[in-house]
């Protein structure tokens, strides 16, 4: 690498207009590029206008307001065939960001425990997270995908579902687990709690940032428990909201009650953490491993516990080796779950797909998923790039 | 949890019982250090020795490796206790090559190892010169003259009989042997001084890299036609090889970057004092030193690709997987997709495992020689 050296720019050649002067030659260059990029994009887009027009296909987004017409079985938002493409639409974006949001913690958590198992002394842990990572990542995706919707598909049905806790049943209607009815009143109770922790976030740094000035050690933990679960807890009194869990039962062939989640959507969770968790988990391996080694021992020469060194003096120094490759992981996972319509679960590209063979507005729905997407990964960067500002080393 | 930096400590004990025998020192050191340690020996062991024991079970004791004829009734009454590996013999003619017609399939097999010899010959330091395109485009030549014919005696197949492994590995090195001259197109305007280049570079890359593949595959499958003029017909294949290449070089452009930028600006200066014109610059001095540096990560994302081929299912493209996925359509052995996937999943493994190896392999060597 180079660093950078303020040297002194040579003046800039004046600009002639001769093929021996070097800005001329430069101005040729990009006259001649783009103006080749222009022609092609416009002889592209009158064959479009032309084939579109033989076709009887009318251009533009009026079609988002007819209806749509396609059932959606698997849904957070209220929907029905008789509901607009662009409602649909809607249902589609929530379903991409559902199965990408939750994948993207789950894929952290398991990615960073595997990592750290990878490296750990026990040789039959390490050993066994290599062969994980190393599994994972060498098959397709979709392969895997399909095999996961195979065997979702292979385990028995409503009557005979396993259940591995009580209330919690694996059949091959899909994942059911015990739910708690939410009317409205507990949203206020899990509001209370956010607001609580993000409170005792600002109170912490501002205790810590008291430590740091006087040297007293202040208990911090008290006031979390007093924020984020007695003060909540106490509203919920007050209010007299009911956290009854309801437990599912089988009637006939289907189970009523509980929160259920589809095959087709578990089948992509499982397969998008799982595959991810394994890249995960070599970011994080080579992230700790860039930690040098004197960080370790001056931490274990102070005494310090090993869990403790892991977490308060290693870690955070990974992290700024881990975040910039992990934001692309989160990119991929994001665009890699767009592989749903392989298996019927209707995330935005299917429904895009769906709306294209409907109306044949081939533009219009590509121009959708592609807008879709960028807007995801530009909001994940936007994330990435302000939390790897805010853990950057402060160099004095 | 149990991590590294866990230097063994000297002991000052006598050597006995644990320290008598290098075996039972080592498991001492790695398996049984301390209580939490042993506890997730004890744990694990536990568990691979259920899952192993299950899997031979299923897979080797309980297995049907052969049936009589198309009658599968053995397979069926074994179903959920044991793997019916009689599928594989079966259909394998067809997952590994598709429709391509029957008693020319030497030709695709042919073509296989033509591949395979191409990419060792390309892993070889020694070939890592201007001749290594020469070879390229001789070796693809070849697989083109086996796979199409026309020629020679061989009988002409169309590509739409193309498929299987032939096609998984054509999407693959196609992209590779088209996307990498535009990666390092795109990868010097990205780095030029010129603005309106650099920017036409930028957008291309930040485009294709914002949106999933599927998204292109849909793209070269449905609006590719809409954009053609009246009359041109590209085929199927070619369309979707074509979107392939056009993801192929966002990737490799932004790898090739990476290669540009280890070049020590020296390098260009003094090239530049020589009188050297840019692209004379760029051929003999930059370029030779920037992609020297990246073939570790252009290994990967070539294992990335080879992976991602398989999203041309979507799109009705019969590559490997989606042989597979048809060759069980066929009722009889329907409920045999797992014994299937397992097959392929072993060919795509030996593939992407074989390359992540010699990736890695370099890595430590550029390691050591630096």
């Amino acid at each position: 690498m180079t660093t950078p050296m303020p040297t002194k720019r040579p003046p800039r050649q004046r600009l002639s207009f001769s093929l021996q002067n070097e800005r001329f030659r430069a101005l040729l260059w990009q006259i001649a590029v783009v103006g080749i990029a222009v022609l092609f994009i416009a002889w592209l887009w009158s064959n479009a206008v032309h084939n579109l027009s033989v076709r009887r296909i009318s251009t533009g987004f009026a079609f988002l307001g007819r209806e749509a017409g396609m059932p959606i079985t698997d849904t957070w938002l209220a929907y029905s065939p008789k509901d607009t493409y662009l409602h649909a639409f809607m249902v589609g974006i929530v379903n991409t960001l559902r199965v990408a949001v939750i994948g993207i913690v789950l894929a952290t958590i398991l990615g960073t425990a595997v990592g750290i198992a990878r490296l750990s002394s026990n040789w039959l842990l390490s050993r066994l997270a290599a062969i994980y990572v190393e599994a994972l990542r060498d098959i397709p995706l979709l392969l895997q995908l399909l095999v996961w919707y195979v065997l979702m598909q292979g385990l028995p049905p409503a009557r005979g579902a396993w259940k591995p806790i009580e209330g919690v049943f694996l059949s091959n209607r899909g994942l059911i687990v015990p739910a708690i009815p939410l009317d409205g009143g507990q949203f206020w109770v899990i509001g209370a709690a956010v607001l609580g922790f993000i409170l005792f976030y600002l109170l912490r740094r501002r205790l810590i940032a008291l430590q740091v000035q006087d040297g007293k050690a202040r208990r911090i933990w008290p006031h979390g428990i007093l924020l984020v679960i007695v003060l909540p807890a106490l509203l919920s009194w007050v209010l007299g909201i009911s956290w009854a869990v309801t437990f599912p039962e089988l009637r006939g062939f289907n189970f009523v009650g509980g929160w259920s989640f589809a095959p087709e959507y578990f089948a992509l969770l499982i397969a998008l953490v799982t595959y991810t968790s394994a890249f995960i988990a070599e970011i994080v391996r080579s992230g700790i491993q860039a930690v040098p080694r004197g960080q370790w021992d001056a931490a274990v020469a102070l005494g310090l516990r090993k869990s403790f060194v892991l977490r308060q003096i290693v870690l955070p120094q990974a992290l700024r080796v881990i975040i910039p490759p992990m934001t692309s992981q989160y990119l991929n996972l994001t665009k890699n779950s767009s592989l749903a319509v392989a298996i019927g679960y209707q995330d935005i590209v299917s429904i895009a797909n769906t709306t294209l063979n409907q109306t044949g507005q081939a533009i219009e729905a590509i121009a959708l998923i592609m807008a879709v997407f960028l807007t995801i990964s530009l909001g994940i960067s936007l994330f990435m790039n302000w939390y790897n500002a805010h853990i950057a080393l402060v160099e004095r | 949890m149990a991590t590294t930096a866990d230097a063994p400590r000297p002991s000052s004990r006598p050597r006995t019982g644990w320290d008598a025998h290098p075996v039972l020192r080592w498991l001492r050191a790695n398996l049984f250090s301390s209580i939490p340690s042993t506890v997730i020996t004890l744990l694990l062991f536990a568990l691979l020795a259920k899952m192993v024991v299950g899997f031979a079970q299923w897979g080797i004791w309980d297995a049907i490796w052969t049936v009589p004829g198309n009658d599968t009734g053995a397979c069926r009454a074994a179903r959920g206790v044991g793997a019916c590996w009689a599928v594989i013999p079966e259909k394998y003619r067809f997952i590994l090559f598709g429709t391509y017609p029957y008693d020319e399939q030497w030709r695709p097999a042919l073509a296989t190892l033509v591949f395979i010899a191409l990419f060792y010959v390309s892993s070889l330091r020694f070939f890592w010169r201007k001749e290594l395109v020469l070879i390229w485009a001789a070796a693809l030549s070849l697989i083109g003259l086996l796979m199409w014919g026309g020629i020679f005696g061989l009988t002409f197949v169309s590509q739409d009989r193309w498929g299987g492994l032939p096609v998984t590995l054509v999407l693959a090195t196609f992209g590779l042997a088209f996307g990498f001259p535009l990666g390092i197109l795109v990868a010097l305007g990205r780095r030029s001084k010129m603005p309106a280049i650099r920017s036409l570079c930028v957008l291309y890359v930040e485009l294709i890299r914002g949106v999933p593949l599927i998204s292109l595959l849909f793209m070269a499958s449905v609006m590719f036609p809409l954009f053609m003029p009246d009359g041109v017909n590209i085929d199927k294949l070619l369309r979707a090889q074509i979107a392939i290449v056009l993801y192929a070089g966002a990737y490799l452009a932004e790898v090739v970057r990476g290669g540009l930028q280890a070049v020590p600006r020296g390098q260009h200066e003094a090239a530049e004092a020589l009188g050297l014109s840019y692209w004379q610059r760029q051929r003999l001095i930059v370029l030779p030193q920037a992609i020297r540096h990246v073939i570790p990560p252009l290994v990967n994302t070539f294992i990335a690709f080879f992976k991602d081929t398989s999203l041309v299912l979507i799109i009705g493209i019969f590559d490997l997987l989606t042989t597979a996925k048809t060759a069980i359509i066929d009722p009889a052995w329907q409920a045999f997709s797992v014994e299937v996937y397992i097959f392929v999943a072993l060919i795509y493994f030996a593939f992407c495992f074989a390359m992540s190896r010699y990736s890695r392999h370099l890595e430590t060597q550029g390691k050591q020689g630096a």
